[in-house]
């Protein structure tokens, strides 16, 4: 993701100190991985450094100094030309299920026992996600859509490979090569 | 889920059924416990409608065992499967099924009509029903001047009047887009679980089988994997 453009767009939501920073984009993507604090501020440094984000005010409300941070009219307009761009088709997200797949392949391992077990492991998060119930907060369940897209897409990949797996067991049940049967010579 | 020892709602065992030349299910079993949300997937022919047809009591197989509710479909005639299918079971079809001569709210109405329930009662309840599957605007269509999704909705309303102890359902959302399928989930299921009712689902959409308690998953006529989800 991003990082720097999303802290953008959320000092362009409003105004913030690194710990709103923090605590928006953890509302924003309850599903990501939380916003390191040592992440936010070297990025809102960054930022300042850059022209896009400015110090606006300095609070101390009885506890430590906070550094209240905007966006300016350049950042707006980095925000403006990143939401236009559309993203690289394509995630690198599955690439590891698709390695240990492949390999288990390749190595006479236990294709079929990895993918049942991929299979399960995606069909529970996508459970966990989807049991949200109606009335949930559009704007929260966008990012968990996009979660469930993706998990969708695994899952139909992992059902066709491990029909492919169950053919070539198949295949080479009755004696016809197949790259399970060589790799595992 | 109450009781230490529960009775399933559904028992299927050394099930099996051909239709001509193609064997459709080999000796499956299957048990659906009270307040289970069972997801039957598998790819196209793997037999799952069968396997619901069976188990709801519409198909009888050519062998094994089918214990609905506690009762042995085998020692059933046709009216008491009728009977027992008519008071304690809701069935959802892929294409909604509904009756084309009535309008929608006679069509929900329809089970209790038939169990003998008073007419303005039946259609009081079936009333209610249509508002909860949002289609009190509908109510006096004809199925022909619904869409497939809106078909769904006065199905599962149907299905769901009588306050059945367990649901099948084909594919329900089949005809539907993601976000009209999310909402007649949300009913179904939800209805389902605030009741105590049992679901069983058929359906070849992952994102409908993540919402089970648990997966049977066919392949060829048999079951290749049972996954409890939750």
């Amino acid at each position: 993701m991003s990082t720097a453009e999303v802290v953008l767009a959320i000092l362009r939501a409003r105004p913030a100190h690194g710990y709103d920073v923090k605590r928006d984009h953890d509302d924003w993507f309850p599903d990501a991985r939380p916003l390191a604090y040592g992440q936010v501020y070297a990025t809102l440094a960054r930022l300042e450094r850059d022209g896009l984000a400015e110090v606006v005010e300095t609070r101390i409300d009885g506890g430590p100094e906070r550094t209240v941070y905007a966006v300016t009219d350049a950042g707006r307009a980095r925000v403006r030309d990143w939401l236009s761009e559309p993203a690289p088709a394509g995630s690198a997200g599955a690439d590891e299920i698709v390695r240990k797949a492949v390999a288990a392949l390749r190595t006479g391992g236990d294709a079929a026992g990895f993918l049942q077990g991929q299979r399960l492991a995606h069909l529970r998060r996508m459970r966990e996600l989807t049991d949200v119930g109606p009335g949930a907060d559009p704007a929260a369940r966008l990012a968990r859509d996009h979660l469930v897209a993706h998990l969708d897409a695994d899952l139909r990949w992992l059902d066709l490979a491990v029909a492919r797996v169950a053919a070539a067991d198949g295949a080479s049940a009755k004696g016809q090569p197949t790259t399970t049967q060589e790799a595992a010579r | 889920m109450t009781g230490t020892v529960e009775t399933p709602v559904v028992e299927l065992h050394g099930i099996e059924h051909s239709y001509r030349r193609t064997v459709a299910l080999r000796g499956v079993a299957l048990r659906v416990l009270p307040e289970e949300v069972v997801a039957v997937t598998g790819p196209s022919g793997c037999g799952k409608s069968t396997l619901l047809h069976v188990a709801a009591g519409i198909v009888r197989p050519q062998g094994g065992l089918v214990r609905l509710l506690g009762q042995d479909l085998d020692r059933l005639d046709e009216t008491e499967r009728t009977r027992l299918r008519r008071r304690r079971v809701g069935i959802v079809l892929q294409f909604g099924q509904l009756v084309p001569d009535l309008s929608v709210l006679d069509n929900v109405a329809l089970p209790l009509l038939l169990e003998g329930h008073d007419r303005q009662a039946a259609r009081t309840a079936a009333a209610s029903w249509l508002e909860r599957t949002g289609m009190d605007d509908a109510r006096d269509a004809t199925p022909a001047e619904l869409s497939g999704g809106q078909s769904q909705r006065a199905a599962v309303a149907r299905a769901l009047v009588t306050g059945p102890a367990v649901v099948f359902a084909d594919e329900p959302t089949g005809s539907m887009d993601t976000l009209g399928g999310e909402l007649l989930l949300d009913l179904l299921v939800g209805a389902a679980r605030e009741r105590g009712a049992s679901v069983v689902l058929v359906t070849h959409d992952n994102v409908v089988a993540a919402r089970a308690d648990r997966e049977v998953r066919l392949r060829d006529g048999v079951i290749e994997t049972e996954s409890v989800l939750r």
